[in-house]
């Protein structure tokens, strides 16, 4: 290390930090935007306003709540077990923050900092496995629910966290046969090569995998534990669901990673189907090179607000699935379905 | 270089705690948990090896899968803490001790050997030995006939737990509405 | 192998649902024996909301308990005051002008409208879809203003007297009918879209809560829980009373006796109830909505003060301890509510207030078939079950 810029380089540039650190608050502050949004949307589908007294628009309504949330007094029943309980919402919280870490929201950008030509990437971690650590890092978030259930010593909210965790494991296999046709269509698991590879507007996965797209769309509605697949959380049915005995930050935790899970699928699905932060004939328009990544960048974030829309829009319309349903659902029509997608996208790439 | 020995003796001690964590906390629950930790820990064990696909379904399939339900037997079957067993083995508390010197010694000669006589080893820095693409090529031409052994092999295994655990009653539409006409009957029976 | 796997059977759990719990509706309780996730019986435990109505009616005139009888189906109170002034009405041997029996239906219509919304608000919320809830209850909204303009209150409405109704019907009723009349279809139609054919929807609701045709009848289940097991019995039908006998409508009946028979069946109720409010509504003839006999109505205030018959019989009527009387006799009179069938049994002593007076709450002996329909159902079919009853607890338990 020649100069204390040389060091200040290293430890922020190149080995990622800053990178990452900006990434998690970003992260955190739309997953505050989408509790606003979440309201809103519902508002406007059911004909009503929504928060709207909180400044205007209601813009000011998440710092509101994340005020009464710091402020409400954390209640630790006395019969729960408090290592489990008390760790629960962190292991929640875990891989919903950290499974962002390798989608690309933008293409290179080559600029001159600290006297170094640096390259930087709009994506934390560039792995040569990316879609595989999705993979692996999304079957994480099965602990926070079996850890929620189980630490709070309560019958029912421990057989709750079982189910939901059955159901998330269920449902991990369609996403993994789906995510197996997109890697056979771009020959890579790295995120970066499948969102280059959908460099046309036909050649966008939704379009060459439109099976693949349902079954993963659905598969992440699973995963995410929201409507229709939000047994675990329906007060109406069970009479615990695994975060009944939370309150104050803990609960709010909970809320925090069910946000991130949303935010991540809806970029996944952003990524692996509609093309990333692809605009397709962006090329023919010859923009400066900034402008034209900033764009780009823009373009990721309509495709995954659109997600995340529609995610909101379905919770608010279609109605719940008893548990059975749901696991037939899974096993018996989206598993064969995956299969079937793999082995026909295999049959035209081995072919054509 | 020196952020790779940083983190090697990071993960190295995390994946040594993880181990004395299990083995020594009463609570099953607990040992499962520092379990997860250091499969954690060989992961990033893995990766600084190069090893990447391994690394990632490592954590994929044990401590996403595997681990998974290793909790959930241990929550259903609510296993009890165990108490700590003073004096029960007897004579072999000191053939335990005799062996686990002897496992010390081996260990520290091989790691004697790995440090200073290292210049015999050639060093694999290569990039392209851990990835998916040199995995897929061996499992798919040399190794296919093991592959698909195996693969028939977790089939099995499948088809015979799903045997081994139906019961009598079931939780489709069917054996719901044999439920409900056996209700019905025992209901007349009564009258 | 398997056998011994079988014979681990798990003890059966008991649980309780309610009386406190966002799915029951009103203050009732459930007590489930549960084994596994299916339930073996379900004990209901009612009386939350007894308040003596009954008992009331024994110390109270009968004008001045029609009040009461707001109270007991608090989603379509109109229907309660129509059925007891009906029943009173009946035992007199009054007769109540043309007018009035206009009015009274299309009120009744339009409260049956207005509970079925309320049903399928709560009940589409129990199973989930959380929007139908507030689509049904914007429309009841127009219903409500409609109310308030007409008896004054919104719920405890009170708009029916002893020979005819409270007062006419304020001069733009006509046209806020119309206005109703041209809104609603269109939520009518999205509250179907959202749900009729929705793939989850008929899922949670078919072969749910299964009731056949016989054990319909025995165990005397009316009204849309009758008509969704194929038994084709109305009020309005097979014992006319008002003009339901000249007017043109139909009588859904499903023949499948589960959950989603009976949505339908309510679903087409509202039609039918359109359908019935244009035919009135159009022929609404002149007239006064009562005759104000004065010997049972209070006199209308110009003759209170101008006519010394006026006063008096305005006095005769009001203090306590005087009032019309009604002649020895007893009369059971029903009518259709949006329930089921509604009836009143009056016992008239020669006095001024009744001897006994006994309500036939529909929800109650709908209410008593659970058990039965609820075996063998899982728990999350328990609240689908109980929404597609419409248990109102302040009918149950009076």
């Amino acid at each position: 290390m020649d100069s204390f810029g040389d060091l200040l380089f290293y430890l922020v540039i190149e080995t990622g930090f800053l990178k990452a650190a900006l990434v998690v608050n970003l992260l955190l502050v739309v997953v505050m935007i989408l509790t606003l949004m979440e309201r809103k949307i519902s508002a406007w589908i059911q004909e009503r306003h929504g928060p709207n007294r909180v400044g205007p628009w209601g813009i000011l309504q998440p710092i509101a709540d994340g005020v009464k949330f710091f402020t409400k007094e954390d209640i630790v029943p006395s019969h729960v077990d408090k290592f489990l309980y008390i760790i629960a919402p962190l292991v929640s919280l875990f891989p919903a923050l950290v499974t962002f870490a390798v989608v690309p929201f933008g293409d290179q950008m080559t600029v001159n900092m600290f006297d170094h030509l640096v390259t930087i990437q709009f994506q934390v971690a560039d792995i040569n496995v990316g879609i595989l650590y999705i993979v692996g890092i999304a079957s994480l978030g099965v602990y926070g629910l079996i850890v929620g259930g189980f630490g709070s010593n309560n019958k029912y909210s421990m057989l709750g966290g079982l189910r939901s965790s059955a159901q998330m494991i269920s449902y991990e296999l369609p996403m993994g046969l789906a995510i197996i046709s997109v890697v056979m269509l771009s020959g890579s698991l790295r995120l970066n090569d499948i969102v280059t590879d959908q460099s046309s507007l036909l050649a966008w996965n939704i379009f060459r995998q439109p099976l693949g797209f349902i079954i993963f769309f659905v598969a992440a509605f699973a995963e995410t534990n929201r409507l229709p697949f939000d047994l675990p959380e329906a007060e109406q049915e069970l009479v615990g669901g695994y975060h009944t005995e939370y309150s104050s930050m803990k609960f709010s935790a909970f809320m925090i990673s069910e946000y991130s899970h949303i935010i991540t699928a809806s970029s996944l699905v952003a990524t692996l189907y509609l093309g990333g932060w692809q605009i397709p004939g962006l090329a023919a328009l010859n923009l400066p090179i900034v402008a034209e990544q900033l764009l780009q960048i823009l373009a990721f974030i309509v495709k995954t607000s659109f997600i995340i829309f529609i995610f909101m829009w379905v919770r608010w319309t279609l109605p719940r699935f008893r548990y059975d349903q749901l696991m037939n659902l899974g096993w018996k029509s989206m598993v064969p379905l995956g299969l079937l997608n793999v082995v026909l996208t295999a049959a035209v790439v081995a072919f054509f | 270089m020196a952020l790779e020995s940083i983190l090697f003796w990071l993960f190295a001690m995390l994946a040594v705690g993880g181990g004395v964590g299990v083995v020594v906390h009463p609570n099953p629950v607990k040992s499962a948990l520092f379990l997860v930790v250091t499969f954690f820990a060989l992961a990033g064990e893995y990766v600084l090896l190069m090893a990447h696909f391994v690394a990632i379904v490592h954590i994929a399939v044990y401590a996403g899968a595997i681990m998974v339900l290793f909790l959930f037997v241990i929550m259903l079957l609510n296993v009890q803490e165990e108490s700590r067993l003073a004096g029960v083995w007897g004579f072999m508390r000191y053939f335990s001790v005799v062996l686990f010197v002897a496992l010390f010694v081996q260990l520290g000669y091989f790691g004697y050997q790995g440090f200073f006589g290292a210049e015999n080893v050639p060093l694999v820095r290569e990039t392209e030995i851990g990835t998916v693409e040199q995995i897929g090529t061996a499992l798919f031409s040399q190794y296919v006939l093991p592959f698909e052994i195996a693969s028939i092999l977790l089939l099995t295994a499948m088809i015979g737990a799903l045997y081994l655990s139906k019961q009598k009653l079931g939780l489709g539409e069917p054996a719901r509405a044999a439920r409900v006409k056996e209700a019905l009957h025992e209901k007349e029976e009564a009258h | 192998m398997s056998d011994a796997a079988y014979n681990l059977k798990t003890d059966r759990t008991i649980l309780n649902f309610g009386p406190q719990h966002p799915a029951t509706h009103g203050t009732l309780r459930l007590v489930l024996e549960l084994d596994g996730e299916v339930v073996v019986s379900a004990e209901p435990h009612i009386g939350y909301l007894h308040s003596g109505f009954e008992k009331l009616g024994e110390y109270k005139t009968y004008n001045q308990w029609v009040t009461l009888s707001d109270r007991m189906n608090y989603l379509s109170p109109l229907c309660n005051n129509i059925g007891f002034a009906q029943a009173v009405e009946k035992l007199i041997g009054m007769e109540i002008p043309e007018r009035a029996k206009y009015v009274r239906v299309i009120l009744a219509e339009m409260s049956r409208i207005a509970d079925h919304m309320v049903w399928l608000g709560t009940h589409a919320l129990d199973i989930g879809a959380f929007t139908a809830f507030l689509y049904g209850f914007q429309a009841r909204e127009l219903l409500y203003v409609i109310f308030e303009h007409t008896t004054g209150a919104r719920l405890t409405t009170s708009y029916t007297r002893v020979g005819g109704l409270f007062r006419d019907v304020p001069h733009d009723f006509k046209e806020m009918t119309y206005n109703f009349l041209n809104y609603f279809p269109g939520v009518l139609k999205e509250l179907h879209g959202l749900l009729t054919r929705n793939r989850i929807w008929v899922d949670r609701t078919r072969n749910i809560g299964y009731l056949s045709r016989e054990d319909a009848i025995e165990l005397g289940v009316t009204g849309p829980t009758l008509r969704g097991s194929g038994v084709e019995y109305d009020v309005r039908r097979n014992f006319p009373y008002l003009i339901y006998d000249r007017l043109d409508f139909d009588v859904p009946v499903c023949d499948d006796g589960d959950v989603y028979s009976r949505y339908l069946v309510r679903m087409e109720e509202v039609a039918q109830s359109m359908k019935i409010i244009k035919q009135c509504i159009d022929d609404l003839p002149d007239g006064p909505v009562s005759f104000f006999d004065q010997k049972f109505a209070l006199p209308e205030k110009e003759k209170v003060y101008d006519t010394i018959e006026g006063l008096i019989h305005h006095f005769k009527n009001i203090m306590p301890g005087h009032g019309f009387e009604v002649p020895k006799a007893d009369i059971y009179d029903a009518t259709e509510a949006p329930n089921g069938e509604l009836g009143f049994y009056l016992v008239g002593d020669g006095s001024h207030k009744a001897y006994r007076l006994r309500v036939r709450p529909p929800s109650f002996v709908n209410f008593s078939c659970f058990p039965h329909i609820s075996k063998g159902a899982m728990v999350s079919d328990v609240v689908a079950i109980l929404g597609s009853l419409n248990v109102i607890a302040g009918e149950l338990d009076r």
